[in-house]
């Protein structure tokens, strides 16, 4: 380390700081801390390192400078020929000019210009102590901080941070630095764990920082707290022959949570392993932030694993705290799972009545007959088509039953586990597997990256009431705008494509949304629903189709379009589509077909009006080139093996063909001259190109494609 | 597993004591002793107390236990963790000072607990009570895993903002007292050297249970809500157009008034357990409720700042003696 940089440490000390916002925060620090001190030049090639615990943010870099480099300026001045006589004496010109610039008339040098010999001043701006820079900066990047929300808590004029600032370390070169915020100064003193450690330690700088804050039971690197969890979890359950029921989320969170994070091993009554597995997780891992274990045969194991803030646990008083708390929280469930039961899930269809789904939109109880309704439809178009494992019985069912658990105690404490909580008492309760599993997935995918319903009976219901929601959502003005999304419809109509897509279901989007509108006028609340409505939600659809295929399948942004131009109704075909036209667009031919379609739209679109034109039939006795003969007839064979191309779903073969023409269009290009003289000669020409447009659109719009030439 | 030695120790410490031991604290720590409010409240942040004290500028300490009705938490006294009336001790710091953490652990310490044997943290919870108007940021403070307080620093109450901002504690009385004497089902607590938890408590769980899933009469609830909400609406029509009348301003029942908006928000907490809210019911009564809190805060406060009030506050001050002659005798002597 030369003498010109010297480490900085920098920590602020805060009470207890949100666990899931530290990362983030740590993160905001060291970009804010980069972008002021490279603004200020007084970054070297050193790293900043910034982390993060409950207690504090902070900071460390071992290169920054002491003091800013010195930034040297040329100013030009007069003309040589001014500032000098001819003996070579300064004049009153240069005089002035050296005064201006504060710099001996002496210093003054010549510079050769474009526009001749001119008097040059030298000014050099000496650099600031880094220490003066930084006691102006460190203040305003900690503020700089974003957080979701911040708090005052002296006075509502005082500052505002995640929570409230208790000490500040802001050390260069071992040296304080000078400066206050929220009424707290730099200073050289932090504080370590707040039951094991010292309250006021005097640090030097960033390594007997981390050296002092370990001896006082702070780990302040995240990784090494990760570390210390992830080898101690794995520890503790091998003593027992158990494995972790893995959560790098929860892991996450506990590495967040804790200053000296401790694994520990608690037992719980095995009497409880009675309960369903997905409730006894969620008790412990959102409602306690225990970890589950498992047996080797992957069986739940009576026990948890806890991390706390601590050295050890000897007396075992903090574990039989928390096995204590797990008691009452599994009782709860086990009483909650005891009362349920002793109704069937189809009773509570008459509580539903009283629960409102959306004012506009009806009761849970109404929604329940509309999902129905829009199952069975769906079921049945499946299985028409020769989907076999569709069964409108068991969809109905399903459909039926999907809603009934949110009025169970067990949802309305663990509210997370809705539709869960209903495909196991579903289950419990003797119903059919297919449909306890309908109901148990029928909130998938709710995040992006969630599975979809495992069978095809729950993908119905999903699917049923997602579009519901949707449809009934945009019929009452309910649309999603700008952030603003309170029923969830973006995620709805995601969930809608991403099940079609995976499952690869054939379904009219048209023909659902309209069946979803019928249900909404059949049923409670007996609304209209309109053309326009109907037209909203389908564009929604198509959009959510197009966001997903661009951004998460990776399909070229012009590829879905012109897929979709052709037609989007149907998301399967689509894809099939599009498909084809990726794999086809790289052959010779295909560009410069792409190009004559877009000048044949454009043709089309100058010809005015279609009706002025169009002629009802093209008429061979009209053409007087070979080449528009010649295009004809390709054209008219091409359709036919396209089509029959197209009804086989071989879409690639088919574009092969059409791409085929490109030699006869070329020709015809070259040869006709389209706005002929001749009203009926110029008439057909256009309705020849109008048809070539049609016939072989069907697939993709060409015209839609990128072009890798320029086209005209 | 806890030591004979130790639980003998721990189970040393009954409901009351726990109680006694945590006033005697804060009160050594210039809080006032204040006692429960005389209205039914679902929590210790309704009492006057907390809801109009933190209003304004005038620091102030106070510490009482509220008992807290919770009419959806009832449960006949059957569930060992859930009760209809639960017991917050409530502690007021105005303004918040910068080592309200220590002082608060201190308090935890003073029951009894050894911080550095037990597994302490304070974990985001970002309290709000939207029928108020007030919320504030902090903590759940857990001890084992178990949440024995709410920790905030208020930010608003009644709609106002807040300054200084008074940090509130509330303790949950009831599982930290279980927990001390390390029993399962808050019933086998023993509130007393004599008596049990059960004994003193049982009944009232069970009536009140009863009371609210079974009993009340919705319709006759609403009305009551009703009239309330009412009486509260009049007293502040009445304040608000009467801003000529220094003297009758000064006198003005703003106080009543909040009783009133009191009164509102218990008979919400029936209406919902009896089940007759709705979802969109539930938004506008709260919406209701809120309206009145944030009224009564704005109206208490011009009241504080009105002309005249603050030399008469004064003139109080240097003779406390003249309200000890108007005080009521107990009601058994009466």
């Amino acid at each position: 380390m030369n003498s010109e940089y010297a480490e900085f440490l920098l920590e602020i000390g805060c009470e207890e700081i949100p666990a899931g916002m530290i990362p983030g925060a740590t993160k905001e620090l060291k970009a804010i801390l980069e972008k002021y001190l490279n603004a200020e030049n007084l970054l070297g090639d050193a790293e900043i390192e910034t982390f993060g615990a409950p207690r504090r943010l902070g900071a460390l870099c071992h290169g920054v400078r002491l003091r800013q480099k010195d930034v040297r300026r040329e100013v030009t001045g007069p003309p040589k020929s001014i500032a000098f006589d001819s003996d070579g004496r300064p004049t009153r010109a240069a005089e002035s000019f050296a005064a201006k610039q504060g710099v001996e008339v002496s210093s003054l040098a010549i510079v050769n210009t474009p526009r001749g010999e001119y008097v040059c001043a030298t000014q050099v701006i000496p650099g600031r102590a880094a220490a003066e820079r930084l006691n102006e900066i460190i203040p305003r990047a900690i503020m700089e901080i974003p957080w979701p929300r911040t708090m005052y808590w002296t006075t509502a004029s005082g500052v505002r941070f995640i929570r409230p600032i208790r000490w500040i370390v802001a050390l260069l070169g071992g040296k304080k630095l000078q400066f206050e915020l929220g009424g707290v100064a730099a200073g050289a003193f932090t504080a370590g764990h707040r039951f094991l450690g010292r309250s006021r330690i005097l640090v030097s700088g960033p390594q007997d920082y981390i050296a002092k804050l370990r001896a006082n039971f702070v780990m302040a690197r995240p990784a090494e707290r990760r570390k210390k969890v992830d080898s101690e979890l794995a520890k503790l359950a091998a003593q027992k022959g158990l494995r972790v029921n893995a959560d790098a989320t929860l892991a996450d969170l506990v590495v967040y949570l804790n200053e000296y994070p401790t694994a520990i091993r608690g037992e719980f009554d095995k009497s409880y392993l009675a309960l369903p597995e997905e409730i006894l997780i969620t008790v412990m891992r959102d409602h306690q932030k225990y970890f589950a274990v498992r047996r080797r045969d992957g069986q739940l194991a009576p026990h948890f694993l806890a991390v706390i803030n601590l050295n050890r646990d000897p007396k075992g008083l903090v574990r039989a705290g928390h096995e204590r708390v797990l008691r009452a929280r599994f009782a709860d469930a086990k009483f909650f799972w005891e009362t349920d039961q002793k109704c069937r899930l189809a009773d509570n269809l008459q509580k539903l009545k009283h629960v409102t789904f959306q004012v506009k939109l009806g009761t849970y109880a109404d929604k329940v007959e509309r999902v129905r309704a829009l199952a069975r439809w769906l079921a049945e178009q499946w299985f028409a088509r020769g989907v076999h494992e569709s069964s409108v019985g068991d969809a109905d069912r399903a459909a039926e039953l999907a809603k009934c658990d949110l009025v169970t105690d067990m949802v309305r404490e663990f509210t997370e586990l809705q539709g869960i909580v209903g495909g196991l008492y579903a289950k419990a309760q003797g119903e059919p597997e297919q449909v306890a599993w309908a109901v148990y997935d029928h909130y998938l995918p709710v995040a992006v990256d969630d599975p979809v319903p495992r069978n095809l009976i729950g993908s119905i219901v999903a699917i049923a009431d997602k579009l519901d929601t949707l449809v009934g959502c945009f019929a009452v003005g309910l649309m999603p705008t700008g952030s603003s999304d309170p029923f969830a419809l973006r995620r709805a109509a995601l969930g809608i494509v991403k099940i079609i897509l995976e499952r690869k279901l054939p379904l009219s989007l048209g023909e659902a949304v309209a069946a979803a509108a019928r249900g909404l006028q059949q049923y409670a609340p007996k609304l209209h629903v309109g053309g326009d409505t109907e037209g909203q939600a389908l564009q929604f659809l198509v959009d959510r189709a197009r966001h997903v295929l661009i951004e998460r399948d990776g399909f070229a942004y012009d590829e879905v379009n012109a897929a979709f131009a052709a037609s989007a109704d149907d998301l399967v075909d689509a894809v099939e589509r599009i498909a084809a036209v990726r794999a086809i667009r790289k052959t010779r031919n295909f560009d410069p077909l792409a190009v004559s379609f877009k000048r044949i739209r454009k043709i089309l679109e100058k010809a005015g009006p279609r009706e002025s034109w169009s002629l009802p039939a093209i008429r061979v006795e009209l053409f007087q080139e070979d080449a528009e003969r010649n295009l004809h007839t390709a054209a008219r064979r091409v359709a036919l093996e396209a089509d029959a191309h197209k009804r086989a779903g071989r879409y690639k073969d088919a574009l092969q063909g059409i791409a085929g023409l490109r030699p006869v269009v070329d020709d015809f290009f070259d040869q006709v001259l389209v706005m002929a003289e001749q009203n009926d000669v110029r008439r057909n020409r256009l309705t020849l190109l109008a048809e070539l447009l049609g016939e072989f659109s069907t697939i993709a719009d060409f015209s839609e494609l990128a072009s890798a030439e320029k086209s005209n | 597993m806890i030591s004979k030695v130790q639980r003998d120790k721990l189970t040393g410490l009954t409901f009351q004591d726990l109680l006694f031991k945590l006033e005697k604290f804060w009160t050594e720590r210039d809080c006032i002793l204040q006692q429960p409010y005389d209205v039914e409240v679902g929590a210790g942040t309704m009492h006057p107390e907390t809801f109009l004290r933190v209003l304004g500028v005038e620091p102030y300490r106070v510490v009482y236990v509220q008992p807290s009705r919770r009419p959806t938490d009832g449960r006949y006294g059957e569930n060992p963790n859930r009760l209809y009336k639960h017991h917050q001790l409530q502690v007021i710091l105005k303004p918040a000072p910068s080592d309200v953490q220590e002082l608060y652990l201190e308090s935890i310490r003073s029951i009894g607990i050894k911080l550095s044997e037990h597994d302490i943290r304070f974990e985001e919870d970002n309290w709000e009570a939207p029928t108020l108007g007030a919320w504030g940021m902090g903590w759940q403070v857990l001890l084992d895993g178990l949440e024995i307080t709410q920790f905030t620093y208020f930010q608003q109450c009644g709609g106002m903002d807040l300054s200084p901002v008074s940090v509130e504690l509330t303790y949950g009385l009831d599982r930290i007292s279980a927990y001390l004497q390390n029993v399962d089902n808050v019933f086998d607590v023993r509130w007393s050297r004599q008596k049990s938890y059960r004994e003193v408590r049982l009944a009232e769980e069970r009536q009140f249970s009863a009371y609210s899933f079974e009993f009340a009469d919705a319709s006759r609830t609403r009305k009551l809500f009703d009239l309330h909400e009412q009486e509260a609406a009049n007293l502040l029509d009445a304040y608000e157009s009467s801003s000529r009348d220094l003297t009758l301003r000064r006198r003005f029942p703003i106080l009543a008034a909040y009783d009133q908006c009191l009164k509102c928000s218990n008979l919400f907490n029936v209406l919902d357990a009896r089940g007759a809210i709705s979802v969109t019911d539930r938004a506008t009564l709260i919406g209701r409720i809120r309206r009145l809190a944030c009224r009564v805060a704005a109206a208490y406060l011009s009241q504080q700042e009105s002309p005249g009030q603050a030399q008469e506050q004064a003139q109080e001050d240097g003779s406390a003696g003249v309200g000890a002659a108007i005080v009521n005798a107990p009601r058994g002597r009466a």
